[in-house]
């Protein structure tokens, strides 16, 4: 039994493993290699065959078995003349697939019988083996999932038009153009990022987003500031009902309040207009940032603020010196997320601006997305848009996730 | 003394949440109103415009010597299917220059013409104006201005047609006899509760994946986030680029590995044949297609709650459980799916509104077109595709109170305390 159950492991880690790196080749290089079945069967029921005897001495740990995937991984690229995924590149290269590929079932066969008894395997140790094979199928999946598109985004925008037709497939970096030098080949691979900041006018957009986004921020959390305290410190009546108002702005939908507001902000004139949409935004993150604000100042212990009372400061000094520099950290959580649902924020922009100058680069997107324009531009423009908020995300992540755990951000 | 403290505190308060409520009335809860208002009305995009007279000047004849005629006409003409109840034109007046015929509704000022239209401007009606003047010798010795030169000045009031427009209930009959009527409900529902379910279970099964500590958690868990805060227009359109039928990289990769022989269009197509155990299927593609990118796109927000509620447990629920002789499964099902129901009940229901609300996400995929168009994609089709802003809001009226029905849902039965 114990020999079926490492057997299983073994097959299942080399097809896993075999198969994510054919895939990423095929990705990376547009070659078409085929998963190489019968390589993986034969090194997965070795790697299995192994495991099992060694097992037999002493509990399985994951280094032996890299080894041994690495050595596998070496056999089999010099059985097959060296280059078993016929990649035709340099020697180095094409060594290395191989070797990743063995090393790696090597390391998923470990992981995946580590610590199990495999003696007396009992319903245990099957159920153990089975869930850790599932949960390395899923992480590849889920990482796939995410990484695909992302990356997908990144690659066709900087591969000439021409190029990407011939294989859509192929999703590598156009690294030849490096041949002619380091620069001229940067410039050639970047050449979409500057048609669209240029031609395009994308410089102008990113400075109109930014002006919205960043006085967004600032007027939604002054305001949130001021109603938060109230709402947390102070008595008055209908606060309970005020609560389910908030709640209850946060469920409408923006396309029913489209029709109305389009209307009345043409009627006034506030329709093309940046500050029309500030005031569209503000409505829309303000009772979530107050909401959130509200939830922090009540952990705040209310005695701190009291002795600021007690010694002659005003309400707005007790905010101004006390609660807020406490309440540093939700400050942050709130401002980033209601950055973010400006800087993202489409049907709005689409709706109200008509003027070119004006355009917000969610609204500038959609003039890429037309077919006398290629898809390197439109990808580009997609890099654009989206690189400052990943950049914001991993330097807050800590505070962005906070945030969106406090109120959810509404999408 | 106690009192007035109270009142006091009341006053601060009202004066602190003032802008907020301002702002949140005024952009949420007066549109709201006035699309109830739109919806009963026959109201067109175009009427948004304030109708203006259309003022052409013409010169039918031009002096060539003292004492010779000058005649100027304006053709006032109202174009739309609006009245105008008053209008004005004013223009400059040469020099030197003797009325002999002016109409009754035109004066002269000092060097300005000024005509009025007390009565205004039916809809589609027009006015000429002729006034014949003589020019004199200070005409010439002004260099015999054009009269075209100098553009006229033109003043109007018009009823707005937002309140003048008489009441009716012709918008929804349009919406409610609408032939994709019911089949759009049933794309709205199937999206929304399809949507639904695949974002969470798919949040679920990240967060089980992550709940256990191990090196890089912190990094996949960032990474895990990518899909939900990336802008949506440049995820949306990453994917329309990726399923295209000619130039995408999915049908490319498809047609290598020989999976199909012909390209599959993802998201133009409305049925797709499935062969399955014999029995040919109409899998409906595009609406799978907006369904798998939901799920896609939104997992990571049921995943964020789902872990933080994970990783609350208290590990010593799973160790009793395993010296009750739980196994894998039985833990799963009886300690950690006890804990997580109430936060997966919250989910869903905040979930299926928000995706009920979706509007973005469909219209950049799609644009409602192959058997996906929603209801919000509805609304936008009656207000802007077809400039009707009537029958679109009456539509946002008909969402709304389906909305409505979900919210009675909602603050009846989301557990208290959760998100």
């Amino acid at each position: 039994m114990a020999l079926v159950l490492t057997l299983l492991v073994g097959l299942a880690s080399a097809l896993a493993s075999l198969g994510s790196v054919s895939l990423l080749l095929v990705l990376w290089g547009g070659l078409k290699t085929v998963l190489p079945l019968d390589a993986a069967l034969a090194g997965g029921l070795l790697l299995g065959a192994l495991a099992w005897a060694l097992a037999r001495r002493e509990r399985l740990r994951p280094p032996p078995m890299v080894l041994a995937g690495l050595g596998l991984g070496l056999v089999w690229a010099l059985a097959a003349g060296g280059d078993p995924y016929r990649l035709g590149l340099a020697p180095f290269w094409n060594l290395l697939a191989p070797l990743v590929a063995g090393g790696f079932a090597g390391l998923a066969t470990g992981y995946g019988l580590r610590e199990v008894r495999l003696e007396r395997p009992d319903s245990e140790a099957w159920e153990l083996v089975g869930l850790r094979l599932l949960r390395g199928a899923a992480f590849l999946v889920f990482v796939f999932m995410v990484v695909f598109p992302f990356w997908a985004m990144v690659a066709a925008s900087l591969k000439p038009r021409a190029e990407f037709l011939a294989d859509p497939a192929n999703l590598g970096l156009p690294l030849h153009v490096f041949s002619e030098g380091f620069w001229p080949g940067l410039k050639k691979m970047l050449v979409g990022y500057r048609e669209v900041l240029v031609t395009f006018k994308f410089l102008r957009y990113i400075g109109n987003t930014a002006f919205v986004s960043v006085s967004t921020m600032f007027i939604t959390l002054a305001l949130a500031v001021l109603g938060a305290y109230a709402v947390a410190r102070l008595e008055f009546r209908g606060r309970a009902v005020m609560e389910r108002a908030i709640l209850l702005t946060y469920m409408f939908p923006a396309i029913v309040l489209a029709i109305p507001l389009y209307t009345i902000f043409t009627q006034l004139g506030l329709r093309d207009n940046l500050i029309g949409l500030i005031i569209v935004y503000l409505a829309q993150t303000l009772p979530v940032a107050l909401y959130m604000l509200r939830s922090y100042f009540e952990t705040i212990p209310a005695s701190l603020e009291e002795a600021g009372l007690i010694d002659g400061c005003s309400r707005f000094e007790v905010i101004w010196r006390i609660t807020l520099p406490l309440a540093l950290p939700a400050l942050a959580s709130v401002g980033l997320y209601v950055f973010m649902i400006a800087w993202n924020e489409f049907l709005f922009a689409f709706m109200f601006l008509d003027t070119p100058e004006l355009f917000t680069l969610s609204r500038g997107m959609v003039g890429l997305n037309s077919q006398e324009v290629p898809r390197q531009f439109l990808m580009a423009g997609a890099v654009i848009v989206t690189v400052p908020i990943m950049i914001l995300f991993f330097w807050f992540e800590k505070y962005l996730v906070g945030g969106l755990t406090a109120g959810g951000v509404k999408g | 003394m106690q009192r007035g403290l109270k009142a006091r505190e009341a006053r601060l308060a009202f004066w602190m949440l003032l802008p907020t409520f301002s702002i949140v009335i005024a952009i949420v809860i007066l549109p709201v109103i006035a699309n109830f208002w739109i919806a009963f009305k026959p109201i067109q995009l175009g009427d948004l415009r304030p109708p203006r007279p259309a003022v052409r000047e013409s010169v039918r004849s031009r002096p060539q010597a003292p004492g010779e005629a000058l005649v100027v006409r304006y053709r006032v003409q109202n174009r739309t299917d609006n009245p105008i109840t008053w209008a004005r034109i004013e223009d400059a007046l040469p020099p030197g220059l003797t009325p002999t015929e002016l109409p009754q509704a035109c004066r002269l000022q000092t060097a300005k013409i000024v005509c009025e239209l007390p009565q205004g401007l039916e809809p589609k009606q027009t006015v000429n104006l002729t006034l014949r003047f003589t020019a004199g010798p200070a005409y010439f010795a002004a260099g015999a201005p054009y009269p075209r030169d100098t553009r006229p000045v033109v003043e109007s009031k018009a009823p707005n047609p937002i309140l003048a427009r008489p009441f009716t209930l012709e918008n929804f009959r349009v919406v409610l006899t609408d032939p994709d009527f019911w089949p759009m409900l049933k794309v709205t529902l199937a999206y929304t509760i399809f949507g639904t379910l695949l974002s969470i279970l798919l949040g679920l099964f990240a967060a089980q994946l992550l709940s256990p500590p191990f090196a890089g958690r912190q990094v996949l868990r960032g990474l895990f986030l990518f899909p939900y805060v990336a802008p949506v227009i440049a995820v949306a359109f990453t994917w329309v680029f990726l399923l295209d039928p000619f130039a995408g990289t999915i049908n490319a990769l498809l047609l290598k590995y020989g999976f199909v022989h012909d390209p599959i269009p993802f998201l133009s197509q409305r049925y797709w044949p499935v062969q399955f155990f014999g029995l040919t299927v109409q899998l409906p593609l595009a609406l799978t297609m907006v369904i798998l990118f939901e799920g896609w796109r939104y997992f990571p927000f049921a995943f964020l709650f789902i872990l933080a509620r994970l990783q609350a447990i208290p590990g010593e629920l799973y160790e009793a459980a395993r010296v009750d002789g739980a196994g894998i499964w039985a833990s799963f099902r009886f300690v950690t799916l006890p804990q997580v129901v109430g936060i997966l009940a919250t989910l869903f229901l905040l979930r299926f509104i928000w995706t009920f609300n979706k509007f973005d996400d469909i219209f950049l995929l799609t644009g409602g077109a192959a058997g996906t168009e929603t209801i919000t994609i509805k609304v936008y089709d009656f207000a802007f595709a077809r400039a009707n802003l009537g029958q679109g809001a009456a539509q946002a009226v008909i969402l709304f109170a389906i909305l409505a029905l979900f919210l009675v849902v909602y603050f009846r039965y989301a557990p208290k305390g959760e998100v």
